[in-house]
């Protein structure tokens, strides 16, 4: 797994690569913990180029989005596509949270 | 009646997955089954051995073994470790309805295993958990 980051705006648009399973799932989350503690409090993940994700990578997800809930903050999810979208149909994640088909479509999605 | 043609042998350690996802991609591959469905087999397979991992062997150290076998026109999984009693499949559904602040973190696996196989089932014999995983090539 690789994370990139940019900012637009104010808003951190996180680019997951690769694999988000049991192993890679604690470096998500201590890249996201360091964003946090940075400030940082408007998300949008682009999954895009995410090949895999199990429980352990929805896990994580869940984990980062509750603590910038806390801080008052957003998370937008854009591209979930293929495979992937199959998991987050079934785990329910699909509904809660704010899914968008283009990274400019979260970015406009979320609230300055 | 399964007819095997692939096993793997590892430590119950959550950093062979890598290894552990190549196999399950060999025997996929290798007994036909599509991109879809192995995504579905790739996860069930993460599901059970982090519980294997976690739960049969809560000290760390411990064998899994992960035979591959055609039956018909499914392919079988079968996981198998010398732990502690352990059956994933007892694990509570989640919630899949609640929002972020109240859904609980966790949960996911044991549902996932259920949810992305045709067909599965866990026996304890002659001292070892053994979780079957069947996916037909076709659904």
């Amino acid at each position: 797994m690789n994370i990139q980051t940019s900012k637009e705006s104010s808003v951190m648009v996180v680019k997951v690569t690769g694999r988000l399973d049991a192993v890679t799932a604690p470096e998500y989350e201590r890249q996201f913990t360091l964003l946090i503690t940075d400030g940082e409090t408007r998300f949008v993940v682009d999954f895009e180029k995410l090949d895999y994700i199990s429980s352990a990578g929805l896990r994580v997800l869940l984990a980062t989005a509750k603590h910038i809930k806390a801080k008052s903050g957003q998370i937008h999810l854009a591209n979930i596509g293929g495979a992937v979208k199959e998991v987050f149909d079934i785990s329910g994640f699909g509904s809660i949270f704010p899914m968008h088909e283009s990274v400019a479509s979260a970015l406009n999605a979320t609230v300055g | 009646m399964v007819t095997h043609f692939h096993t793997l042998t590892c430590a119950a350690n959550v950093g062979q997955l890598r290894e552990i996802a190549e196999f399950v991609d060999e025997c996929a591959e290798r007994f036909g089954l599509d991109v879809k469905r192995t995504f579905g087999l790739q996860v069930a397979v993460e599901e059970a051995f982090v519980n294997i991992c976690s739960y049969a062997y809560p000290e760390g150290n411990g064998t899994v073994v992960i035979a591959a076998g055609a039956e018909g026109d499914s392919l079988v999984l079968e996981i198998s470790d010398n732990g502690k009693p352990f059956n994933v499949l007892k694990l509570p559904d989640p919630d899949t309805t609640l929002d972020i602040t109240n859904r609980d973190i966790g949960g996911l696996g044991g549902y996932f295993i259920r949810r992305l196989t045709d067909n599965v089932s866990y026996r304890r014999e002659n001292g070892q958990n053994i979780l079957m995983l069947a996916l037909q090539r076709t659904s």
